[in-house]
């Protein structure tokens, strides 16, 4: 089989499964064609010699009754992996060796997954266009010199240019769904206290969540059916009842109510992205699904609210960066000096400015003007979508305002590169599961995703809904392997 | 409102990052910036609402007091940035 690579998940673990491919075959296929996109700078750290070993012990002995039999997968170096070196993508974990696994990769593992390697990611997450990490920007493969969105801007690219068949990233304001959009692939970020935050690098904790990346729906509901369960290590863990995301997935959504927030007509939100939303609604409506226009009156004030919760929440996440247990240290003078220098070179020019922003809007004085008045419009924010989903069963928006731009666009002004994630953010503070799916190209040919938003829990609708779409938007990504 | 050098610096300092005089004016512009978007919130009136702290509905847990992780301290001491193996050494704290 020459095409190994372009498999999807699915495919993948049929073949393995009739015998047809080897888990060694699959995973050399993997590091053939990953060896050939160094161009990309995808990966931060590659673990290829231990899966291929791990590749072979799996072929000796079989289980096909795993869920993810053998299969090779890269993940964001955003999860601690045991033994493996994990930098977050910053210089002041350059060299830190996790002792311990993350539940989520954890659950992979043991399901018949084998660690492919680490994918690039922005600093601590902290960015829309992987531009921010330690290690260097990453190609998207649709074309040279864009970004691949952000911050699981290695995962979307290795994803998009089939160097792993799937991928975890995590998203705090969007950066699975917006680097999804962006590549032209599937992204899911789950209702949070999903799947559990152990062993994930901390960014702003009460919005976290890790979710899957894919070619396809049903690869992202097999692979969230192995990440999404209870764990007592995270004390936000939710358990609910979880469904069979992949056995319980049907094109059937007749007499579903979709929701159009017309808060989402944004400001000078290129027609490009508003006939993709009127495709998406008509395709809506061929499958049998109803459209209910809806109203979110605080849309516009999410923005805003995350620029103080998150930077806040990371500010104090971050404080642990000291110099003293693990990670990089610059001597200094005594120990005050030794944490400032530390800190000052250890950490990036974004995280720097948003622990900054954080740490301000926490400090005496100005906690109650932002910081208590951000979690007030939060509750309104959380409200809006609680008042609208009494009479809706999902939500249908675009999933970014623009296709991928240019290295370099917009690393001048923080607050154009913040609207990236103007349609992500008010999902991640509302706790809500969103999926950007491709949905069609721009005038330039990049692809532009669509974003279905469910109720807390609701994962197999929006998956559903989502297979549903795909199946008649019939989207490919038109890659030429122009790095090789 | 604006966030003059002053600010900066005084924040640099409790957050623990050293800041020089150039940096620390480029950071003023930015959060200025940043924070002119900010103010958008202070339209709403927040007066009767009750923040917001988590989306999870759920009281923390109570479990055993019992350790899980075993013989992992060599370990967790190999990723000091510091030689020794058997502590972590920082600079001298007292005179």
């Amino acid at each position: 089989m020459s095409d190994i690579t372009k498999l999807s998940l699915n495919e993948l673990i049929q073949n393995i499964r009739n015998k047809k491919l080897s888990s060694t075959e699959i995973t050399n296929s993997f590091i053939e064609r990953s060896e050939k996109s160094k161009k990309l700078n995808t990966y931060v750290t590659d673990n290829f010699s231990s899966a291929l070993e791990a590749a072979k012990i799996f072929d000796e002995k079989p289980n096909m009754d795993l869920k993810l039999p053998g299969i090779p997968i890269a993940v964001k170096d955003l999860f601690c992996t045991n033994g493996v070196r994990t930098t977050a993508g910053s210089n002041i974990l350059n060299n830190f060796i996790p002792p311990y696994e993350s539940t989520v990769t954890q659950s992979m593992w043991d399901e018949g997954a084998i660690l492919l390697g680490k994918l690039n990611c922005d600093e601590f997450a902290m960015g829309s266009s992987n531009e921010t990490s330690f290690f260097g920007n990453v190609q998207n493969p649709i074309g040279e010199n864009l970004v691949p969105g952000g911050s699981s801007g290695g995962s979307s690219a290795a994803l998009a240019a089939n160097l792993t068949p799937v991928t975890i990233g995590t998203d705090t304001g969007g950066s699975i769904r917006q680097p999804a959009s962006f590549t032209g692939t599937v992204g899911l970020k789950p209702t949070y206290g999903s799947c559990s935050r152990y062993g994930i690098v901390a960014f702003a904790s009460s919005l976290d969540q890790a979710g899957p990346m894919s070619q396809n729906v049903k690869d992202a509901a097999l692979l969230l059916e192995v990440i999404s369960k209870f764990d007592n290590k995270d004390s936000t863990s939710i358990d609910f009842k979880r469904n069979k995301y992949s056995s319980e997935l049907t094109n059937n959504i007749k007499g579903l109510k979709i929701g159009i927030p017309n808060e989402y007509r944004v400001e000078g939100m290129p027609k490009e992205i508003e006939d993709l939303w009127k495709k998406g609604i008509e395709i809506i409506k061929d499958c049998g699904a109803e459209i209910v226009d809806i109203s979110l009156p605080t849309t516009k004030y999410a923005l805003p609210t995350y620029y103080i919760v998150a930077p806040a929440e990371a500010s104090s996440n971050l404080a642990r960066y000291d110099g003293v247990k693990y990670g990089f240290r610059s001597e200094g003078e005594n120990l005050i000096d030794m944490y400032e220098k530390t800190r000052s070179e250890g950490f990036g020019e974004e995280v720097k400015r948003r622990i900054l922003i954080g740490t301000y809007v926490l400090s005496s004085g100005y906690y109650d003007a932002y910081y208590l008045k951000a979690q007030k419009v939060r509750q309104l924010i959380k409200k809006d979508f609680d008042n609208v989903y009494n009479n809706v069963d999902a939500i249908l928006t675009p999933s970014t305002p623009s296709s991928a731009f240019k290295i370099g666009e917009k690393t001048d002004d923080p607050v154009s590169m913040y609207l990236n994630d103007i349609f992500t953010v008010p999902v991640n503070l509302a706790g809500l599961p969103g999926i950007s799916i491709p949905a069609g190209i721009d005038n330039k040919g990049f692809p532009l995703g669509l974003q279905i938003i469910g109720k807390p829990f609701d994962e197999q609708t929006i998956l559903n809904i989502a297979y549903s779409m795909e199946e008649k938007i019939n989207f490919k990504n038109n890659i030429t392997d122009w790095w090789m | 409102m604006t966030i003059d050098l002053k600010t900066v610096k005084h924040i640099s300092k409790l957050a623990r990052i050293s800041t020089d005089e150039k940096k620390a004016n480029k950071l003023a512009n930015d959060l200025n910036s940043i924070f002119k978007f900010i103010e958008a919130l202070n339209e709403l009136d927040t007066e009767k609402v009750e923040p917001l702290t988590s989306v999870a509905d759920t009281k923390l847990r109570l479990r055993e007091d019992k350790f899980e992780a075993n013989n992992i301290r060599d370990k967790i001491l190999k990723n000091s940035p510091d030689e020794n193996k058997d502590y972590f050494v920082v600079p001298k704290v007292v005179e």
